[in-house]
């Protein structure tokens, strides 16, 4: 490694620091009471297609065999 | 001298007076959390899943499993130096892929089925094609200056892939080369997961932070704090509006995109055991997440509580994942099984 470091690296850093804060301080945020509700509001309207908390009926579960005779 | 002297001291300043300017604008939109707004909710109850399958056929600790999107087969990959595909119906194997370096810590299945990448402790990322006769590598992308901790395909053309060098990249898979490097993190990055638009992405590190970056324009568009530790795994949550992470500091928070904070943390003063893995359902109200304590834990993703527990294995649980039809959840671990459960 050279020992002559780059005279502006810290600079650069610190105006890259300052860049990437202004864009994360723009961000437009909601109430998390919204934000919660909505999540909230999307589990509920979902539920009944979520088979892990539906349960999985034992003549459809795919990774169960079926016990019954298949007819041919 | 004296000069730049002053003015990095003054962009210090700026740097301070923006992050104390962010977090007032989180404390000023944080008028609640999400256990008090999941308050009417019913509760999910007791929740028992039986084991309906232990896949045996690795011999060594597995480090990470991925399903097919067409919810039936499933790649795992261990430290034995191979990749397995399974049909996870049949319980039969499917594809053994013979890897070059045996440290591998991630694997991804691309949506068309045709494609596994897997990488590992070799900083490379293997790209597979095993719908040929027998699989034939496809390109090794070599780039990373650290080991690969995870990746993921956005098609057969495009893999996003996190690794130890702190950077996370966008791949083009026909010319074999780097699109995007995405650089922000002081840490190692362990996981990411992808938006379903993937127009975006999210990662987390082992500097603690998860971080939200457009995967166009290669900027990080937001910083999530709040883990004392390594984050070890993120997974958006369905809606595409939030996302959960798990730690080595034994806990799982959720954040929300757009109120830019956190909005619960699952934690258990019983639970002294780092996250490994995690996973949702296909509603997003159950949150499975491996742990160094041998066992799954299933939280109730809205109220925050623990309702069950999926035990069996006899090592740590390294890997986790439901299917995109949510009909069960597979579990992999060190002691080198997969377990179905539903």
């Amino acid at each position: 490694m050279s020992n002559i470091s780059a005279p502006n690296s810290s600079l650069v850093l610190v105006q890259k620091a300052v860049k990437q804060l202004r864009l994360e301080a723009s961000v437009r945020r909601i109430k998390v009471s919204q934000a919660a509700a909505e999540l909230k509001t999307f589990c509920l309207q979902n539920a009944h297609k979520d088979p892990l908390l539906t349960g999985v009926p034992s003549s459809d579960n795919p990774f169960r065999p079926p016990k019954s005779c298949i007819l041919l | 001298m004296a000069a730049e002297k002053a003015e990095i001291d003054a962009l210090k300043k700026e740097c301070d007076g923006l992050r104390t300017q962010i977090e007032a604008a989180r404390k000023a939109v944080n008028d609640g959390n999400m256990s008090s707004a999941a308050g009417s909710a019913t509760d999910v109850g007791r929740v028992q899943l039986k084991l309906r399958k232990s896949l045996k056929g690795h011999l060594a600790k597995i480090y990470s499993m991925h399903w097919s999107s067409d919810s039936r087969s499933m790649v795992s990959a261990s430290q034995d130096g191979k990749l397995l595909v399974w049909d996870t119906h049949t319980g039969n194997k499917l594809v053994a892929v013979p890897l070059k370096s045996a440290w591998v810590m991630s694997v991804a299945f691309a949506p068309s089925g045709n494609l596994v990448a897997s990488g590992g402790l070799d900083n490379m990322c293997t790209v597979y094609n095993i719908k040929a006769a027998s699989p034939k590598t496809l390109r090794e992308l070599d780039a990373h200056t650290g080991y690969l901790s995870c990746c993921r395909f956005l098609s057969d053309n495009e893999i996003l892939t996190a690794s130890g060098d702190t950077t996370c990249c966008l791949w083009d898979l026909e010319t074999g080369k780097q699109k995007i490097i995405f650089t922000n993190h002081i840490g190692d990055c362990m996981s990411l997961a992808l938006s379903n638009d993937e127009n975006t992405f999210v990662s987390g590190a082992c500097d603690s932070l998860a971080k939200l970056w457009d995967l166009r324009e290669g900027t990080c568009k937001q910083t999530f704090s709040g883990h004392t530790s390594d984050i070890n795994a993120i997974q958006f949550f369905p809606n595409g509006n939030a996302f959960v992470t798990g730690s080595d500091d034994c806990s799982c928070k959720m954040y929300d995109l757009r109120s830019d904070q956190e909005v619960i943390t699952y934690q258990d003063a019983s639970l002294n055991a780092g996250v490994t893995s995690l996973t949702l359902s296909n509603s997003g109200r159950l949150i499975f997440a491996g742990y160094d304590d041998f066992n799954c834990h299933i939280w109730d993703s809205l109220k925050g509580e623990k309702v069950g527990v999926l035990s069996g294995h006899d090592n740590r649980v390294s890997c986790t994942g439901v299917p995109a039809d949510g009909m069960g959840v597979c579990t992999g671990s060190w002691d080198s099984f997969l377990k179905l459960w539903n």
